[in-house]
């Protein structure tokens, strides 16, 4: 060991200048290029990248929030739209039982009238009836009295009134029968 | 052992057990650790195997950041992501860890050099033909240990001041009264004196007896590659791939350590002192 470190060149914990100075130079060059030019490259990319991912989340984030409250919105809108249909529907259910009451009343006044109606008719004609049955058994009774007495009872007034007479009586009978 | 500094391969490969040539086995040693220059003269300017080694490696790694960051995308394509990776590993895994993200920031590029640079030096032991730790040469290690110690130094005297960054450097602590001259000059004597010495002889002789490890057990395989010795050699190849492959988790270890240690060095002279 004594001979080694005299001799210098043997002992390995001597470096020899030369490879010192390739050692720094190599080191150097390494060093140059990483620390000047290589990581703040990278470094930048690495802060743009951060800065992206960030704004990326926030742009997530603030669309999550947007969704939301467009989601609320449509809730608040369809709820609306729910009571209102709700309301029209009671509204409609409303107005048409109105309606049929409406219609039934009408329909029982237009009955009536009819009925009424009806009924005005029925007396106007059994009245126009009985006039002209009046008129008739009258023509026929005093066509048959004249046929029968022989001579002509034509005067109008005198066979009108014998006439009306003869049938009031034939009424006042079927007066007092009823 | 025959100290051949010329010798360029580590082992007589005419060489056999029960061989009749009168040859024997030569282990590892110092001598595999000497390089016949390439170019120039040991004594005096020269260029050999571990200097290209360290330049080539220099550029391995330059090259490897430059075509994953010199245009780095904001969604990274795979080389890239492998590179980010091994950047936050250091960033995070050792820088922030232990000087704090605050500190740190301005601490990460070195760290990141040295880190890839130990561990391409180391990588060298296992790749083919190189096969051979550039760190194993205590010169790299502890250039790499003198720039971390001049930075620290520097950084201790330029945030406490002169008497300050001394009392940081020597623990100085009053409470501890009588026994304080001795502590500080415990402390001192590690911290100022040892501490870069450790620093770069932990990464070296690591280095060092792994690559005489793998050696010795390649030599051995070789020369036992006679008669009844094959199935020695079998053995003794097994060991190889073994330690190669627990070199290379030495080697990423022995970087991370001494980043980390670096990492510990300028942490202590940032910190307040306790």
């Amino acid at each position: 060991m004594v001979q080694l470190a005299a001799e210098g060149k043997e002992n390995p914990l001597v470096p020899p200048w030369p490879e010192l100075v390739i050692g720094l130079l190599a080191f150097v060059i390494v060093f140059g290029f990483l620390a000047k030019k290589l990581l703040p490259n990278i470094n930048k990319v690495l802060d743009e990248r951060r800065e992206a991912i960030e704004g990326g989340i926030e742009k997530a984030e603030a669309a999550q929030t947007e969704a939301q409250s467009v989601l609320e919105q449509y809730k608040a809108q369809l709820a609306e739209a729910r009571h209102e249909a709700a309301r029209l529907r009671q509204e409609a259910t409303e107005q048409g039982t109105a309606l049929i009451q409406e219609m039934r009343a009408e329909g029982q006044r237009q009955r009536e009238e009819i009925i009424a109606a009806g009924h005005a008719q029925i007396e106007a004609d059994r009245k126009a009836a009985a006039h002209s049955l009046r008129q008739d058994v009258g023509k026929l009774a005093t066509d048959l009295a004249g046929k029968l007495v022989g001579e002509s009872l034509e005067d109008h007034a005198r066979q009108s009134r014998t006439i009306d007479r003869f049938l009031g009586e034939l009424e006042e009978k079927a007066e007092a029968v009823r | 052992m025959s100290a051949d500094p010329t010798q360029v391969l580590a082992f007589d490969p005419s060489c056999h057990i029960f061989q009749s040539n009168g040859c024997g086995f030569e282990g590892p040693g110092l001598h595999s650790f000497l390089f016949e220059p390439l170019w120039g003269d040991t004594n005096g300017l020269y260029f050999n195997k571990p200097m290209l080694l360290a330049l080539l490696g220099s550029i391995i790694i330059v090259g490897f950041f430059w075509a994953a960051f010199r245009k780095p995308k904001l969604v990274p394509g795979k080389f890239q992501m492998v590179a980010e990776a091994g950047y936050d590993f250091v960033r995070r895994g050792i820088v922030y860890e232990t000087i704090g993200k605050k500190e740190g920031e301005k601490w990460v590029p070195l760290m990141v050099s040295i880190f890839f640079f130990v561990w391409m030096m180391n990588l060298w032991s296992i790749v083919p033909v190189a096969q051979f730790p550039v760190t194993s040469i205590i010169a790299y290690p502890a250039v790499l240990a003198l720039v971390v110690y001049v930075i620290w130094m520097s950084l201790t005297f330029k945030r406490h001041g002169f008497v300050g960054g001394f009392k940081n450097l020597t623990g100085y602590d009053k409470s501890l009264g009588g026994v304080l001259p001795l502590v500080m000059t415990i402390e001192f004597f590690s911290n100022v004196l040892v501490r870069p010495f450790t620093h770069a002889v932990r990464l070296f002789a690591n280095m060092f007896a792994g690559h005489t490890l793998l050696l010795l057990f390649t030599i051995a395989s070789w020369y036992m590659l006679n008669g009844i010795g094959i199935a020695y050699s079998g053995v003794s190849f097994v060991m190889v791939i073994v330690m190669t492959g627990f070199e290379l988790f030495i080697q990423a270890v022995q970087a991370y350590v001494f980043v980390l240690l670096a990492c510990v060095f300028i942490q202590g002279a940032v910190a307040e002192h306790h």
